[in-house]
């Protein structure tokens, strides 16, 4: 399997992602983001951080960038594409993701460990955790409110794209267990094809076992078994 | 009594958040811009019927508040 990592002027987890997918044996290249063109990949990744410092709008100035037009154009081909974090926020800017992420609810930087239910395991990016649904995962934003008209929620709801909602421990989804006032305790969604997934948090720090746990580590597994 | 105050850098300080939207307008294919400042748009609601007692108040808020007067200008306008 063969990727691509996205690096903006302010990405900052660029590096630890193709760490994880170095660990995976996945053929990584760097892109930056001022290339025409995309070498040869199976899955486009869109990295946590900064890009461009947040400038008007988060994800809005790297959506506009000269390498998105080929991320598009691979999304169309039905290749693979991962946004984690800031990544998440530039495909919902990019208009492949619908909604948008607000500032937390409380107005406050959030970074800790959270609990996730992976509603959605019939993907290539989620089905390894068929065994286990309860997953903890690091978060580190500030615009990860999601929020989206009712339409849109209901159309996530239906066609089963919410592929992570957080939860507590025992995996209730409630207003308790919502660190960030995300509508329906959204952590991440999927596009209609599938081929899309925009995540608030970070699978890429979790994929040792001597760094605290290996529940990140499934998604890239499960991409590698689905090619 | 509705104004509203516009707060923008002033003119010899760098902006580069209007640097980074100008040159993103350009990558988009924008030639004829030529340059793009970012600033605060406030919407002031007051209790007030006199115009100029209206402005005096906002004129003082916008100094005292809402800018930073060595960096920062403001405009107020009248809805």
């Amino acid at each position: 399997m063969k990727s691509s990592v996205i690096v903006f002027p302010g990405s900052n987890c660029d590096r630890d992602v193709a760490v994880a997918l170095q660990k995976f044996h996945i053929e990584n290249q760097m892109v930056w983001h001022n290339e025409t063109s995309l070498p040869k990949s199976d899955l486009v990744i869109l990295p946590g951080g900064f890009s461009y410092g947040d400038y008007l709008r988060t994800g809005c100035i790297a959506s506009k960038s000269r390498v998105i037009n080929e991320v598009i154009q691979h999304a169309k081909n039905g290749g693979l594409i991962l946004g984690i974090c800031n990544g998440f926020q530039i495909l919902i800017e990019t208009g492949l993701l619908p909604g948008v992420l607000l500032r937390n609810k409380k107005l406050r930087f959030l970074s800790k460990n959270v609990f996730l239910k992976v509603v959605n395991i019939e993907n290539q990016f989620c089905f390894g955790y068929e065994k286990k649904n309860i997953i903890q995962l690091p978060i580190a934003h500030n615009e990860g409110n999601f929020f989206a008209n009712n339409e849109v929620l209901k159309k996530l709801e239906d066609k089963n794209l919410i592929a992570f909602k957080y939860c507590d421990d025992k995996g209730a989804i409630n207003k308790d267990s919502n660190p960030n006032g995300s509508s329906n305790n959204i952590a991440g969604i999927l596009n209609e094809a599938k081929n899309i997934l925009g995540m608030m948090p970070h699978p890429e720090r979790l994929i040792d076992p001597l760094l605290s746990g290996e529940d990140g580590a499934i998604i890239f597994q499960s991409l590698l078994k689905s090619k | 009594m509705k104004i509203s105050a516009t707060v923008t850098l002033k003119k010899d300080v760098l902006d580069p958040q209007g640097k980074v939207v100008n040159q993103t307008l350009k990558n988009m294919g924008y030639d004829n811009i030529v340059s793009v400042r970012q600033g605060k748009y406030f919407e002031i609601e007051l209790n007030e019927t006199d115009k100029n007692k209206a402005k005096k108040i906002v004129e003082e808020i916008s100094k005292k508040l809402l800018t930073n007067i060595v960096i920062e200008d403001y405009t107020i306008s009248f809805e």
